[in-house]
């Protein structure tokens, strides 16, 4: 392997690490608040690329449509949470995945019928068309690149949101203690709808962004929701940032495997990864409760 | 077996949580045929202490000795088979099975390998004849065929050593065994404890200064982590230290 | 030694009514639908050996459609070699394909039980949530695993030349197919029945109920566990073969995720920790398929919310409705 095509590799899998982020920071943040299992975050994932690549059509943008995107999933996802989800906080995991499963069901099948069968793909906006040259002789397309400093600034967002924010603040006192955050006064299932909310707008965020690099389609977001359940698997359920580290090893592991390795052995790469990890640490890189 | 070496040894444990010491040096010596108390106030380290007797926890440091055999790494279920049984402080039973099935479970895990696929297991009287034997000791033959959830606080109690007792066990580990439990209650699981002892090693973590004190043969205080003395209750109640650290602001406030 | 309780009649009854179904499908002039009532009983041992895990064992395996598809590609693959007269390892000790029956089923459970092992030994060292993910994330390796085996169709699957055969059955005929397959269901239930009121079943009941008390009264529960996890993973390749020559063709689709999903929807919907319980479900799970796909091609649309509703408002399963009233409660 040259130089070059080792550094485009190595961005290659950044990137794909930070689009797992991405689905693995929201998942992780409901399940460690909220202790539900999401089957259908994959969901709203497919529908964050959906709504961009209509509102593209509609606005003429990309970046608009991406921009509508994000609080349209929100509130659909919001939406959700008030009137099914709800109910399942304090059910036993069993429950929660076989109804969050007839929720995907539905979203597929919802999404077939307003979007048809086929697949859509969305071309890379006009000024990140092009290649930037990352390192001396080694140029790299400008849209990935973006994916990449997006999902690294959103990664900072968030961690800044949780360490040094009222909100933040509420979220991890909502992890550890649901009666204290509703001593404090503040409503709990608001701040449940709230973070909800944010994990769908950051799902969207990253199927919108994937809108460009793969096809839209009904099931794209579940391939991304298993590889997700491992990144979340290695990195501690919970932990915000052994999702970040998890994410970014398994985006790496992946895209390298590929490339050097035979398919079949490609393509089990990274499970293989996640069971040595686990044979190692049962409850993952960084357990929340250790 | 050496009839002068103790039958659990703990020598020196040590068992942090970040910079505190659970257990911090913990040494203790439980004989054959006592009953041994373990007392102390919140927070001295005794659910860490069971923990780690039991196998659930594992030591920093430290060895603990079963009839002169070191266990310190051993798991739980193997402990079982040496002879080590126990009960739990908040009741730990199978709720949604009968009380014989509680019971005969227990038998089972020492009556061979259970990889048994096709014979039934309600029909094997060498799993129900000792739990039917272990529930009459514990006076709850005639719950046999209950529920377990359907029993009363104190005959989930009883259950919980019934439990215990089935596999015939050198050493019972009972986790305040009258937790929870009103005057008559107590009473019972006394007179039970006392009939055990007939057979059985007892170590007792318990609360209840009355019953520590009508069925021990001695008594050890943790304190902060550490056994600050052992004795029989006479001396304990005389122990200037114990009465310091302890006793007097137990009898005070009671 | 079998007592005559309202359940052996009731067994009784049910296996009649399985008997006496071709030949009443026949006289309503509906003999195609044998085919849905195997396809039903191939699923329905699926169920049940989900349910060895799920509702006895209380471990949610989010990945038993990957037992599926092994044991369906087991047959496919060695079909395939026996039709086109190619080895399956060549070298000092050469293999070839075959079509008997009493070879490929066999190896088919053997190979599925291998990788029930394999998974569980791993899966099984977590719980909880973590157990639904790995199952799910293992089942998703082998599917690719499938996927990328360009060598047997790859994504589109394998057609097998013909069915196995078996002691001179004619399998193509529909009716004997489906007295085979009910046969073996009724087998595997019996085989059930007894594992779960044996000695073993008391263990994985005890460690569902309680898993910390077991430990303690001695019982090493994660060896039990894994080897009710290859149990279970056994007879779900088992369905896969028979699933194999049904269709006669295996592929990645067998193992789709999906399939996991549903066959955990056909033991809850049935009622879990019994052993009708699945079966029920897959009947009425793949009835209502039909039902609704004969309604609207988009189906989903209305069983996703169903089975939202299921879950809020009844999730006890159907069995856990109709004894709701007498108390007849297993669990």
């Amino acid at each position: 392997m040259t130089a070059a095509l080792f550094a485009e590799q190595v961005l290659n899998g950044l990137q794909l690490g930070v689009m797992l982020f991405l689905m693995a920071a929201g998942l992780t943040l409901v399940f460690g608040i909220m202790n539900l299992i999401n089957l259908a975050h994959g969901s709203l994932y497919m529908m964050g690329a959906y709504l961009t690549a209509t509102f593209q059509q509609a606005t003429g943008s990309f970046f608009l449509g991406l921009l509508l995107a994000l609080p349209a999933t929100a509130v659909v996802a919001m939406l959700v949470e008030l009137v099914a989800l709800r109910q399942l906080y304090d059910r036993d995991h069993l429950d929660q995945v076989l109804a969050t499963f007839g929720l995907i069901l539905f979203f597929n099948e919802l999404t077939r019928i307003i979007w048809g069968p086929s697949a859509y793909f969305l071309d890379v906006p006009e000024v990140l068309s092009g290649t930037v040259e990352v390192l001396p002789g080694i140029p790299y397309p400008a849209f990935r690149l973006a994916i990449l400093l997006a999902g690294l600034a959103v990664a900072a967002f968030l961690f800044f949101l949780i360490a040094r924010t009222r909100l933040g603040m509420l979220i991890r006192a909502g992890a550890s203690n649901r009666e204290m955050v509703s001593a404090l006064g503040v409503d709990i299932r608001l701040l449940y709808t709230l973070v909800f909310g944010l994990g769908a707008a950051l799902a969207a965020l990253a199927g919108g962004m994937a809108g460009p690099i793969l096809a839209v389609q009904v099931g794209m977001g579940e391939s991304i929701l298993i590889l997700t359940f491992v990144v979340i698997v290695i990195g501690g359920i919970g932990s915000v940032h052994g999702a970040l580290v998890a994410a970014l090893l398994v985006g790496l592991v992946d895209t390298f495997g590929s490339v050097l390795l035979p398919a079949a052995a490609a393509e089990m790469a990274i499970y293989l990864l996640m069971a040595l990890i686990l044979v190692w640490r049962p409850s993952g890189l960084f357990p929340v409760n250790a | 077996m050496n009839p002068s070496q103790p039958l659990l040894s703990v020598r020196g444990i040590v068992k942090r949580y970040g910079g505190l010491a659970a257990s911090d040096g913990v040494d203790l010596d439980v004989a054959t045929g006592e009953i041994h108390s373990i007392i102390g106030p919140n927070g001295a380290g005794k659910t860490t202490l069971v923990g780690q007797l039991s196998g659930e926890i594992r030591p920093d440091a430290g060895q603990i000795l079963f009839d002169g055999r070191d266990i310190t790494t051993v798991p739980t279920y193997r402990r079982s088979a040496l002879g080590l049984a126990r009960s739990f402080q908040v009741t730990s039973i199978f709720p949604r099975l009968t009380v014989l099935e509680n019971v005969a479970l227990a038998v089972q895990a020492h009556a061979g390998h259970s990889f048994v696929f096709w014979r039934p297991a309600a029909e094997e009287e060498r799993l129900r004849e000792p739990a039917r034997e272990a529930l009459a000791r514990t006076g709850l033959e005639r719950h046999a065929s209950s529920i377990a959830a359907t029993l009363a606080h104190g005959e989930q109690r009883r259950l919980e050593v019934a439990m215990a007792i089935a596999t015939e066990p050198r050493l019972v580990l009972l986790d305040e065994p009258t937790a929870g439990m009103g005057p008559e209650e107590t009473r019972q699981m006394v007179d039970l404890l006392h009939d055990l002892r007939r057979d059985t090693t007892i170590l007792l973590v318990e609360h209840d200064m009355d019953v520590v004190f009508a069925l021990s043969d001695r008594i050890s205080v943790l304190v902060y982590g550490r056994v600050i003395a052992t004795g029989s209750p006479e001396a304990i109640r005389a122990n200037a230290d114990v009465r310091d650290a302890y006793l007097g602001e137990e009898y005070a406030d009671g | 030694m079998p007592k005559i309780t309202p359940g052996t009649l009731g067994a009784v009854a049910a296996v009649a009514l399985l008997l006496a179904l071709p030949p009443i499908l026949d006289l309503v002039g509906a003999p195609f639908y044998v085919d849905v009532a195997t396809r039903i009983a191939i699923f329905a041992i699926a169920a049940v050996a989900l349910d060895l895990v799920l509702g006895y064992g209380g471990m949610v395996s989010f990945g038993h459609a990957a037992f599926i598809g092994v044991g369906a590609y087991t047959v496919g693959i060695l079909s395939t070699h026996a039709s086109n007269g190619t080895l399956l390892f060549d070298g000092a000790l050469p293999i070839g394909g075959t079509h008997s029956a009493l070879i490929a089923w066999p190896l088919a459970v053997l190979a599925s039980a291998l990788v029930a092992f394999f998974i569980g030994l791993v899966s099984l060292r977590t719980r909880g949530v973590y157990f639904i993910m790995i199952t799910l994330a293992f089942a998703q390796m082998i599917y690719f695993f499938f996927v990328s085996l360009e060598t047997y169709g790859g994504d589109d699957g394998l057609s097998l030349w013909e069915r196995s055969s078996l002691l001179g059955l004619d399998l193509y005929d529909s009716t004997v197919f489906y007295y085979l397959v009910i046969f073996i269901l009724i087998a595997v239930l019996v085989f059930c029945r007894r594992l779960v009121g044996a000695r073993f079943g008391r263990v994985i009941v005890g460690a569902r109920e309680n898993e910390r008390r077991m430990n303690a009264i001695g019982f090493p529960t994660y060896r039990y566990k894994l080897v009710c996890f290859t149990i279970s993973g056994a007879i779900a390749g088992l369905a896969g073969a028979l699933l194999a020559n049904q269709t006669e063709f295996v592929s990645p689709s067998l193992l789709h995720w999906t399939r996991s999903g549903e066959l955990i929807v056909m033991v809850v919907l049935g009622g879990m920790g019994t052993l009708l319980g699945p079966v029920v479900g897959a009947i009425f799970f793949l009835l209502l398929e039909d039902v609704l796909s004969e309604l609207t091609q988009h189906w989903m649309i209305i069983f996703g919310p169903l089975l939202i509703l299921v879950v809020l408002f009844a999730n006890r399963g159907l069995l856990g409705l109709l004894r709701r009233g007498t108390g007849n409660d297993t669990r």
